[in-house]
């Protein structure tokens, strides 16, 4: 079941913790980033979702301080990320998408190296046990698991204990349950009052955690709202999809009140229509037909819809 | 600016992190004790007269010092840094409030620490079981060693930022390294070569460097040596001046 957009907490005013307007990044004649202008807002997840080259990751180094903007203004916590960068840089987390540690490290000897480059930061010892790695403070950093050193890299951008946290490309690389694993931590930095910035080009990924999202396509914007809003937007049906091997009455399922239409391709039948009513309907339906079915599955639209509705593309080529 | 505490976990972490790399250890702590020990077994400490009474390696364990420095200073420094810059380390440096001149001390500081590790095994093999003969003063050697190895860590610093990538760095430094070894009077004496090579040795750093560090192991002064002093310092303030001028995190 897809989740709706999780509820703000109450306050009177939302603080905005992030604001480019025309945020422009240029390299060798091709524009990365194409003069895109949004908020943050305090408190929330917010996602910049895209396939891989939408220019994401230019984008959020340039909010970062990392590099600079060819044109535009960007106003991350009230500083300039270019000329406030020291000052910003003791009160954001950035967690990068490459591993980016010396060789034959530990995990303990590159937390405890990290936090004193910061002028506060927390004990290092409290994040490893909120990260679940409590026992691998003597391990080292190589020979963790991929969703282990995810954790370490999410543990090195909380030691500031800052307001706000830069996520790229969090998950890639990571087997299902690392992902959820790493999907919860998340929502427990969200809980504890932390904005956070992530990119992401799983579409899954920003449907579960973003409060709001920004759909990027060759350094555009193309949307920006929650998932949930921007899903309802298409009006899109969902489906039932199953499999058959032998003739059955497809009238039986055109005649359910919900659906709209019926399709089958081969095997495959696949059910559009609204959304209550219409697994029942259809369960019912085959089944006092006595029809042997299998594979049943139901489908909603999700984000990649959204994408694809948006830029005429798929997300994934 | 510079974050004393960064500063300390630095130097710390990463001398530990140097003694954890086997190659990093054999070149810097093994190489020239391993080199000793050849030299022992070939040619003996016995006393000679064209030498004023010195045996070969009273001679030679100052210069095999010199090793140690040109390792640390060419190779160590501008593989480690170039490798770090590739790898995306120095990035994630970046990333957070540290800032540029404590690395880059950090880096200095951990070097010497590493050097002077490495020259410490050496000369004490070289006293302890050659008999060696140490005529010079412990302090003034200290200060030549310092001031030889600045030199050459700020030439490796230049060359991690000349090379492109690690191993580049690698190749750059091996080139510079072998040829400096053999001219310099490090592993043959000058004395018994060509006039056009020992011309050329002239120009070499190492040259220098063995040269000063011999002469404060025989009980020379600073003021016999200004102008070894003047080309190490010279090599110094050059090659800092450059590094810090082109010094990239990325």
């Amino acid at each position: 079941m897809m989740r709706m957009n999780k509820p703000f907490n109450i306050k009177k005013q939302a603080d905005i913790v992030i604001t480019a307007r025309g945020l422009l990044k240029q390299y060798c004649g091709v524009t990365a980033v194409d003069a895109i202008s949004f908020e943050v807002h305090e408190g929330e997840i917010f996602g910049m979702v895209g396939p891989n080259g939408a220019g994401k990751t230019t984008a959020i180094e340039c909010i970062e301080g990392l590099r600079k903007p060819d044109r535009g203004s960007i106003r991350v916590l009230g500083l300039d990320p270019q000329q406030d960068g020291y000052e910003l840089r003791e009160r954001i987390g950035i967690q990068f998408q490459s591993a980016a540690l010396p060789p034959r490290i530990k995990v303990g000897e590159a937390l405890d190296l990290f936090a004193s480059f910061y002028r506060k930061s927390v004990e290092w010892r409290q994040l490893l046990e909120q990260v679940g790695l409590e026992s691998k403070d003597g391990a080292y950093v190589e020979n963790l698991s991929g969703g282990q050193r995810q954790r370490v890299f999410i543990a090195m951008a909380l030691l500031n204990n800052p307001e706000l946290v830069f996520l790229d490309e969090l998950t890639t690389g990571l087997d299902p349950q690392s992902r959820r694993a790493v999907w919860d931590l998340i929502e427990d930095i969200r809980k504890r009052g932390r904005t956070v910035f992530l990119t992401t080009h799983f579409m899954e990924e920003a449907e579960r955690l973003c409060d709001r999202v920004a759909i990027v396509d060759h350094g555009k914007i193309v949307a920006i709202d929650a998932p949930g809003s921007l899903i309802a937007s298409l009006r899109a049906e969902n489906r039932v999809v199953f499999n058959v091997v032998e003739p059955f009455d497809e009238e039986s399922l055109r005649r359910i009140p919900s659906v709209s239409r019926v399709e089958r391709i081969g095997e495959r039948v696949i059910v559009y229509g609204q959304r209550d009513g219409l697994v029942s309907g259809v369960v019912n339906a085959l089944d006092s037909g006595a029809t042997r079915f299998n594979d049943l599955r139901t489908e909603q639209p999700t984000l990649e819809d959204v994408f694809l509705a948006l830029t005429g593309k798929k997300m994934r080529s | 600016m510079i974050q004393i505490r960064a500063l300390q976990k630095l130097v710390i972490a990463q001398v530990r992190l140097s003694l954890r790399d086997p190659m990093g250890v054999f070149f810097i702590l093994l190489f020239a004790p391993l080199l000793l020990i050849f030299m022992g077994f070939i040619f003996g400490n016995d006393p000679d007269p064209m030498s004023g009474g010195r045996g070969a390696l009273d001679v030679f364990l100052p210069s095999y010092a010199a090793i140690v420095i040109a390792v640390v200073g060419l190779m160590s420094v501008s593989v480690e840094t170039t490798g770090r810059r590739e790898a995306g380390v120095l990035r994630r440096f970046r990333a957070t409030p540290l800032r540029p001149l404590t690395y880059i001390l950090g880096d200095v500081l951990t070097h010497f620490a590493m050097t002077i590790l490495g020259i410490f095994l050496l000369f004490l093999l070289g006293v302890t079981v050659y008999k060696v003969r140490f005529d010079g003063s412990p302090l003034l050697l200290t200060m030549g060693i310092c001031l030889s190895t600045a030199a050459f860590i700020s030439l490796g610093f230049v060359l991690a930022s000349l090379a492109p990538n690690p191993r580049t760095a690698t190749i750059m430094g091996n080139v510079l390294l072998f040829p400096m070894m053999a001219l310099s009077g490090t592993t043959f004496p000058l004395e018994l070569m060509p006039e056009a090579v020992r011309n050329i040795s002239r120009f070499i750093p190492m040259t220098h460097v063995v040269t000063l560090l011999r002469g404060l192991w025989f009980g020379e002064t600073f003021g016999e040596h200004l102008m070894e002093v003047a080309v190490l310092g010279g090599i110094m303030i050059m090659g800092t001046i450059i590094a810090a001028w082109t010094f990239r995190w990325e």
